[in-house]
């Protein structure tokens, strides 16, 4: 539909660019002997414990909703194990089970963003951040981390990017595409500068589990930060369930209790099948986690190191599944450049820009794959860097 | 995880990858990986490298039975001494003591059901300690060492996903 003549959708709906993957999605589809570095899940299945929890309350007939919050017992669960990163919330008022993650974010935007409000987001970042942001009727500032810090956020870039104007401050660590973790130092430059501007802080760290240097820390666990955060985390990622569609949301009551009221008339209650596979991820599942998360590890080193030797500066990714290197020398364009890769080579991965700007003349290559298609994959690029 | 240990991981799950990639994967250089590599296999760690082969795909006879051996022991002789004895033969594949009702489990290999049987009858029963044999035969192997035969499941993810 052209311009000016009268479209049914709404303004917002006719102004949200698709995603940024989704051409190299459907280059990626119309191609056989594919080998994907760009597939932001685990390649693991969930683990057998949480799958069968699943399959025994359909068994028994579980399938009406829970409440708005979630199981109770859940709850419960989730404040039991989010001890382990000195996390403390009370299972009836501050914690929210969502449909993932994702849900959880949107229902902070909305239940946090009035119009006219500015949201910081840091870059590269998941890509859902600003179109939550927009839907809820705020602006999105995007403030860039940088490649020469490991695209840790600073003081400085929050700084040179106005987010001292900000009203809410996004925070996603281990990142989302770079691989990138903070440690308690980095943090607490962020948290001074939270509390300095009076932002509330959403914390996504829904990578926490996965951790291969040090352990996890949560920017709700500084001083004066806990009242002015709200920190995601979910299934997905640490217990390969991401299909089970299942996170949950912590912080100060008054906003979960706001978050709710709109989870209830959108969501009613996040998918009960997949709160019984949870209950018994966090009942038994640490074993399966930490396997998984030893592979991951093994992966990942054998990534850096393979791309540091074609000559595609790799820094020392310590999170999630993903690592961030630069383009070959000659190559400026990340587009170009994956796209050039995908056809000449069928090895699909997701150029840095798609994440936002700071991400330029990176790509984002994610190792939730066995070893063999590592290897396969790293082989071919290592040919198409010779080649070109 | 030690690198020692964690470098017998790697191996289990494949043996032929290159050094440089198991160099890699532990995050040492490959000179490391060599001479762990040596410490395992001087240790008695490391007894062999050998494939999974599916026979089935292999185009020619190839029989396999696992066969349970009672025996008999008497105070000159040991299950050590019998193990010595029943391992030397080149049809004898594994050979392990176990619990429960028979003594040895002792897996042959052959080309023929006959070339099995015969041996079984002629090399292993007569054997004085030897009590009982009971030969089971493979009809088909579904998984060996770790490796499934069958189909794998699809990779049904998205190829791409944020």
């Amino acid at each position: 539909m052209t311009e000016g003549t009268h479209s049914p959708l709404s303004k917002r709906a006719r102004e949200t660019p698709p995603s940024g993957i989704r051409r190299f999605f459907e280059l990626a589809e119309e191609m056989d002997d594919i080998v994907s570095l760009g597939v932001g899940e685990p390649d693991f299945s969930a683990p057998w414990a949480a799958r069968s929890a699943a399959i025994d309350s359909l068994e028994r007939g579980r399938t009406s909703y829970t409440a708005n919050r979630g199981r109770k017992d859940l709850r419960e669960r989730i404040a039991e194990h989010v001890t382990r990163y000195d996390l403390s919330y009370e299972s009836d008022e501050e914690i929210l089970v969502t449909a993932g993650a994702s849900e959880a974010v949107d229902l902070a935007m909305r239940a946090l963003v009035d119009p006219g409000d500015t949201v910081a987001v840091p870059q590269p970042s998941y890509i859902s951040y600003g179109p939550t942001v927009t839907f809820a009727g705020g602006e999105a500032l995007p403030v860039q981390t940088r490649a020469e810090n490991d695209f840790v956020l600073t003081y400085e870039d929050l700084e040179r990017a106005g987010a001292a104007d900000a009203d809410t401050l996004v925070l996603c660590y281990p990142n989302n595409p770079t691989g990138a973790v903070m440690t308690r130092e980095e943090l607490t430059e962020v948290a001074e500068f939270a509390r300095e501007h009076d932002l509330i802080v959403l914390s996504d760290e829904i990578y926490a589990a996965l951790r291969y240097e040090d352990e996890h820390v949560s920017i709700a666990t500084l001083p004066g930060m806990r009242e002015r955060t709200v920190v995601f985390n979910g299934f997905s990622k640490a217990y390969a369930m991401t299909g089970m569609r299942l996170g949950y949301a912590l912080g100060p009551a008054e906003i979960i209790d706001a978050m709710n009221r709109i989870h209830q008339y959108t969501m009613l209650s996040a998918p009960t099948t997949a709160q019984f596979a949870a209950i018994e991820a966090l009942e038994s599942c640490d074993d399966a986690v930490e396997e998984m998360r030893q592979e991951f590890d093994r992966r990942r080193k054998f990534v850096i190191s393979r791309f540091n030797e074609l000559g595609m500066d790799c820094f020392e990714a310590k999170g999630a599944f993903y690592v961030f290197p630069k383009c070959p020398p000659g190559w400026e364009d990340d587009e170009a450049f994956a796209e050039a890769l995908i056809r000449e080579k069928r090895v699909a991965l997701v150029p840095g820009r798609v994440f936002g700007e700071g991400g330029n003349g990176h790509l984002r290559v994610s190792y939730a794959s066995g070893m063999s298609e590592l290897k396969e994959a790293l082989n071919r690029i290592e040919s198409f860097v010779e080649s070109n | 995880m030690e690198a020692k240990r964690e470098l017998l991981d790697l191996l289990l799950s494949d043996a032929r990858q290159s050094t440089d990639d198991i160099a890699r994967q532990l995050g040492v250089d490959a000179a490391t990986v060599e001479a762990l590599v040596d410490e395992l296999e001087s240790e008695g760690a490391i007894r062999g490298y050998q494939a999974v082969v599916d026979w089935d795909s292999v185009g020619e006879e190839h029989v396999r039975a696992e066969v349970e051996l009672n025996v008999e022991l008497d105070r000159e002789t040991g299950y050590e001494e019998i193990a010595r004895r029943i391992a030397k033969f080149p049809e004898v594949s594994s050979l392990r003591l176990i619990s429960g009702s028979y003594d040895f489990a002792v897996d042959v290999e052959g080309e023929s059901m006959h070339d099995v049987s015969n041996f079984v009858s002629e090399q292993i029963a007569p054997i004085p300690e030897v009590t009982q044999t009971v030969t089971h035969f493979v009809m088909t192997t579904y998984k060996e060492r770790g490796v499934y035969f069958g189909d794998g499941d699809d990779d049904d993810r998205l190829s791409i996903s944020p």
